[in-house]
């Protein structure tokens, strides 16, 4: 058991994270919630006032702002939809016996280690692109024309890059939940004679609820503010067709100079993430106990 | 008990699986073989899959740039910069809500990683501005500073989580032997701890290495690593295929590496122990 002393010396080891986090967390935060309340630009420095609840109103009911919501709850739900369902069904074959498992499992997680950047602008020229990409080609070989990706369905090109980029994450969790599922279990169900659909429904999809939650919450927090994607391929366009939220606030931010609107922004978005972070920190609670 | 397999069905599986894998890892390939194409030859409609010109010229051209090896360096330094820092200040946390757990460790825990979900973009402005008037913008110990404290959590995470694993047993013994916290630490801990702080370290440089929020936000040219520097191929002017996959290429491949060994404590690092 702990005594006096390690006690004191574990609360001064902890001591320096604690206090950087807590910093780190409090002190942008703050300013992001004090800049909300003022009229800010930055290329008019000393004309700052307070004016309230003012941005939110102003960020809240303007247009943009309800287009990027929309736009990223589409990216958000498009994208775990396409991971989790495509996730499930990789890691129920990754799981199978064949020849060049280990193989087909590193070329499977690749995508995942590839820096955004990269990835949105190699599916972007080389794949999407209407005239030389692989797309346009395969496209016209089999007698379809061509499309232009970016500029006919900007926001599903999108959604196609940053789901190629998640479905590692999902297909290596639901795996690794897969594998602990007991083979006792397995056996029970064939001997019962379990078909292979009642086998998938009842036991391998209830084994995976939980993991599936943690794929869902995790990549939630992340996909909620999916930037260097879009800002490398559309810059949120063509108009707003793809600007999501993240997207607005850097381009209020830094493109416009409102510091106040952006700042009001900012905190819409944390409340957002707040939302799910805490259905997630609850969930890894419970699994610390 | 042996479960029966046949072989067609193995067959079957094994040729579904490969067809999966190719069109998932397809992108990455494509790239590989672009950078070795003239450009010309990058746009060629119908594409070349392999019967093309092979050439490195794209490789001796994008290293040339003078400014190449500069981003290589800023990327370098800022991933095991940041992980390094926030690993110093992590094992004594981590080891302290390890083996000498509180009533509030876990709730300090939780706490901690709570802060990883703070959006990024929710506090984009003020960390501009301090930036801005400390003249950090642009500089790697700014963007060393800044992902050592978003990386912070997830560290002190996984650190705990190895450190948990390691029988209390062993140091009750030596504890017995009357060895003090500090030869503890270095004779008895380090080297049972070593291969869960080498996964956390080789994670944490995989995830910094890749961050592109605050690189692209945060640095211009100066200080930008690799995925702010191939973010300039975006630029219409920089329409060079063959070259933005050479420069890809090599952007990528070192942590492809990394990251294929790695991929057991991915799980383990992102999903914070909620999936074993």
């Amino acid at each position: 058991m702990a005594t006096q002393h390690t006690r004191t010396l574990g609360k001064i080891l902890v001591a320096p994270s604690v206090a950087l986090l807590f910093l780190w967390m409090i002190v942008p935060l703050v300013m992001t919630i004090y800049f909300s309340t003022l009229r800010y630009q930055l290329l008019n420095p000393g004309t700052e006032r307070f004016i309230g609840v003012e941005n939110y109103i102003y960020f809240l009911t303007d247009p943009a702002f309800i287009t990027s919501l929309a736009n990223t709850l589409r990216l958000v739900g498009s994208v775990l939809a396409i991971t989790v369902v495509i996730g499930v069904l990789l890691a129920l074959l990754l799981d199978q016996v064949f020849i060049g498992r280990s193989v087909v499992r590193l070329m499977v997680i690749a995508p995942f280690f590839v820096m955004p950047t990269v990835s949105a602008l190699v599916w972007k020229n080389l794949l999407m692109h209407p005239v030389s990409g692989v797309f346009a080609w395969v496209a016209t070989s089999l007698g379809f024309k061509p499309i232009d990706w970016f500029a006919q369905l900007p926001m599903l090109s999108v959604i196609l890059i940053v789901a190629w980029q998640w479905l590692p994450f999902a297909t290596l969790i639901l795996l690794t939940a897969l594998q602990s599922l007991d083979n006792d279990q397995k056996e029970a169900a064939e001997m019962d004679g379990t078909g292979p659909f009642a086998f998938f429904f009842y036991i391998v999809l209830s084994h995976l609820a939980r993991p599936i939650t943690v794929v869902v919450l995790i990549q939630t927090i992340f996909l909620l503010t999916v930037f260097a994607e879009i800002f490398v391929t559309t810059g949120g366009g063509p108009g707003l067709a793809t600007t999501n939220l993240a997207f607005l606030i850097y381009s209020q931010a830094l493109l416009q100079y409102d510091v106040g609107g952006a700042s009001a922004g900012g905190i819409v978005a944390v409340v957002l993430a707040n939302i799910v972070a805490i259905f997630l920190v609850r969930l890894i609670g419970k699994n610390l106990e | 008990m042996a479960r029966r397999v046949s072989v067609a069905r193995t067959v079957a599986i094994t040729v579904v699986a490969w067809i999966a894998g190719f069109i998932i890892f397809f992108p990455i390939l494509w790239m590989v073989l672009t950078s070795f194409k003239t450009e010309l030859e990058a746009f060629s409609m119908p594409p070349k899959f392999l019967l093309f010109k092979w050439t490195l010229e794209n490789y001796a051209i994008v290293q040339e740039r003078s400014d190449y090896i500069a981003h290589v360096w800023n990327s370098v330094a800022i991933a095991f910069g940041s992980v390094l820092v926030s690993m110093l200040i992590a094992i004594p946390a981590a080891w302290a809500m390890a083996f000498a757990p509180t009533e509030r460790t876990r709730g300090t825990l939780l706490w901690m990683l709570s802060t990883k979900m703070m959006p990024s973009v929710g506090v984009l402005v003020p960390i501009y501005l301090i930036y801005r008037d400390f003249g950090l913008l642009d500089t790697r110990l700014g963007l060393i500073a800044l992902l050592c404290l978003a990386d912070l959590p997830i560290v002190i995470w996984m650190l705990y989580t190895y450190f948990k694993e390691i029988p209390i047993g062993i140091l009750e013994a030596s504890r017995m032997d009357g060895i003090g916290p500090l030869r503890e630490v270095i004779f008895v801990l380090a080297p049972i701890a070593l291969p869960g702080i080498a996964s956390t370290i080789l994670l944490n440089v995989i995830l910094a290495w890749n961050e592109a929020f605050w690189t692209l936000n945060l640095t211009t040219s100066k200080a930008a690593p690799l995925t702010a520097f191939i973010a300039s191929y975006s630029s219409p002017e920089g329409l060079f295929w063959a070259k933005l996959s050479a420069a890809s290429t090599l952007a990528i491949a070192p942590i492809l590496v990394l990251g294929w060994l790695s991929q057991r404590q991915l799980v383990r690092g992102l999903t914070f122990g909620a999936v074993k």
